[in-house]
């Protein structure tokens, strides 16, 4: 391969990294911090990917649209749109236990891709979208970079943005609450706490940043498909980053993120290198395997994660304490 | 009368569906009152059935009823397998651990048909039946055997639940964990059974499906959500409420097509199920099984 191959190779697997480290932020949110099980991550990954498609692109016949707003905006509405809809849900499902949220979650990620799949006048159905533009093109082309790197300039800050802010969430009152509720329940309950709210709390800023991923994926890629919103891309992989990072730590999440994502598409390299003439079929499956038979080794032989989660650095209270932590 | 001829007609095809769904809703409830955990591989185990079942006839030459007991007896077996292999190991910490974990062994049994089957479209033999006429309505035979073996398939469960020793420590197990185990019931013994048993209804609830249309290698996944559907309905972990449950999803399924896309199905069965956990969380259906 040449080396501007290699370069363009890099820049797309570091934006995808980005894309799947934040998904994993958003879950860390709401599996890490709170318990709470959510495999329909699929579905707000869908609802922001295909919300900023329809705000950003120039009318057109096949879907709706035609409203050509610049990125940013588009951007935001996912963030809001997606954040509603997790609202909805969390508020439906606030009061089920783990195993019916989970069936709940994975219900409502399969309805939207039904929804997505049959209502054509909204999103071209198994057709798919495409004309989505790459964020600030022009901005990055007068600089004399390429589109692609400036996805993934504009990917990077955005996950910086959300790494400090659930960083900050996770050190926060706010954040130990979540833990609370995810350790013990009656005992958070019995120190006044409001457990739906919070819990309601979380469930949404975790929805609206999967719907911030599903936003930058529609820029980067430029073409949507329900395809794409399959539980195994939009669910799976982001639970196996989660897990093999380490849930409730948020770098554990990032570095879950690079890790799984490289065994993932090395994967790819090396079956197609090494399967014999006309068996290149059994790629995919196999790559499936090997990152399910890694998820179940991962939960029996290390079920905390590469970087196990940590308490923040209690707030030193007496003056021994503040001593001992200098 | 066109309409009511049309109700009925969709009322049959209802039934049929329930049918197939109660085998799996029944495996599905079982391994939550034993284990409690929902178990996510379970559409792909019921996959697994009727390819097991599929292959068996291949190679055999068998008629092609033999598909069911060869096909319930596999994925028992590979059930109990994975049991022993994975989820045995991470048994002893939080349920949800298993639930994910479930998830991926699904993904994984989905590719392992993909890799042994390709691509390719496969249904058992029989071809395009014609469907007898009894007064306004077309019976297609095949759905009348599907009742019909589902109809013994049940039975065969309820006596096994209510007349046998190891029934019965099941039962006891799934009422009340800890009383069961103060009387010294075997826990590793029925944790066993019950895959076996919930492997089997997998596989019968696989071939079942595989004659009603085609085998596909995410045929199961397709309808796993109407299978969790049915148990929820029924109130997860009672094996009897399954069965109203997987008729009334069944047949709600089938009727919605009156009035909605066909590929909207699973969407009803979806919307059923949330209702019915808002509303009455512990299923429609009074009584322990």
């Amino acid at each position: 391969m040449e080396l501007s191959g290699i370069a363009a190779y890099l820049v797309s697997f570091f934006t995808f990294v980005g894309i799947y480290g934040i998904l994993a932020l958003g879950l860390n949110m709401q599996w890490g911090f709170t318990g709470q099980f959510n495999i329909g991550i699929a579905g707000f990954f869908a609802v922001g990917a295909y919300t900023s498609a329809i705000l950003t692109t120039p009318e057109s016949p096949w879907h709706l649209g035609g409203f050509g707003q610049p990125f940013l905006v588009g951007v935001l509405g996912a963030v809001i749109v997606s954040a509603l809809v997790g609202l909805l849900i969390g508020w439906i499902t606030a009061r089920l236990r783990t195993d019916y949220l989970a069936i709940a979650t994975i219900g409502i990620a399969e309805t939207l891709r039904l929804i997505i799949a049959n209502e054509s006048w909204l999103t071209n159905g198994v057709r798919g979208m495409s004309g989505i533009d790459r964020p600030f093109s022009d901005f990055f082309q007068a600089l004399g970079l390429s589109s692609a790197m400036g996805s993934l300039i504009v990917v990077a800050a955005f996950l910086a943005g959300v790494y400090f802010l659930v960083e900050r969430a996770r050190q926060s009152p706010w954040g130990r609450v979540l833990r609370a509720i995810r350790e013990n329940e009656p005992a958070t309950e019995a120190a006044g706490k409001n457990i739906g709210r919070f819990r309601l709390e979380a469930f949404v800023v975790g929805s609206a940043i999967m719907g911030l991923g599903g936003a930058l994926y529609a820029h980067y890629f430029g073409f949507l498909s329900p395809e794409a919103f399959l539980p195994l891309y939009g669910t799976f992989l982001v639970w196996v980053m989660l897990i093999a990072g380490g849930s409730g730590n948020n770098l554990g999440a990032l570095v879950g993120a690079v890790v799984i994502w490289t065994i993932w598409s090395g994967s790819e390299f090396v079956m197609s290198a090494s399967l014999p003439e006309g068996y290149g079929g059994y790629a995919g499956p196999l790559r499936v395997i090997l990152i399910g038979v890694l998820l179940q080794v991962i939960l029996i032989a290390r079920p905390e994660g590469l970087l196990p989660e940590r308490a923040p650095q209690a707030i030193a209270t007496t003056r021994r304490e503040r001593a001992r932590q200098q | 009368m066109y309409i009511l001829v049309e109700l009925l007609q969709l009322s049959i095809y209802g039934i049929v569906l329930g049918s197939i769904l109660t085998l799996g809703a029944i495996g599905v409830s079982m391994i939550f009152g034993i284990l409690r955990f929902a178990h996510f591989a379970h559409g792909d185990l019921i996959t697994v059935g009727a390819y097991t079942g599929l292959g068996f006839l291949m190679m055999t030459n068998a008629p092609f009823w033999f598909a069911l007991p060869a096909g319930m007896a596999g994925a028992a077996i590979i059930a109990v397998l994975i049991d022993q292999t994975v989820y045995k190991r991470i048994r002893r910490r939080q349920p949800v651990i298993l639930l994910i974990s479930s998830f991926g062994i699904g993904l994984i049994l989905r590719s392992f048909v993909q890799i042994i089957w390709g691509p390719h479209v496969f249904s058992f033999p029989g071809g395009i039946q014609r469907p007898w006429l009894v007064w306004e309505l077309a019976i297609i035979p095949n759905h009348v055997w599907i009742f019909l073996a589902a109809l013994i398939i049940v039975t065969l469960l309820h006596l096994f639940l209510t007349r046998t020793r190891v029934g019965k420590a099941m039962r006891a197990m799934s009422d009340n964990m800890d009383l069961a185990l103060i009387t010294g019931i075997p826990a590793e013994r029925i944790i066993m059974i019950t895959w076996l048993l919930g492997g089997a209804l997998a596989a019968g609830a696989g071939v079942l499906l595989g004659l009603d249309s085609r085998l596909t290698p995410t045929m199961g996944w397709n309808i796993l959500l109407p299978v969790f559907a049915a148990a929820i309905v029924g109130g997860i972990g009672r094996p009897y409420g399954a069965i109203a449950g997987g008729m009334l999803i069944g047949l709600a399924m089938e009727i919605s097509t009156l009035f909605l896309e066909p590929s909207y199905k699973p969407a009803v069965a979806f919307l059923i199920m949330v209702a019915v956990l808002i509303a009455r969380p512990h299923g429609i259906f009074k009584g322990a099984w």
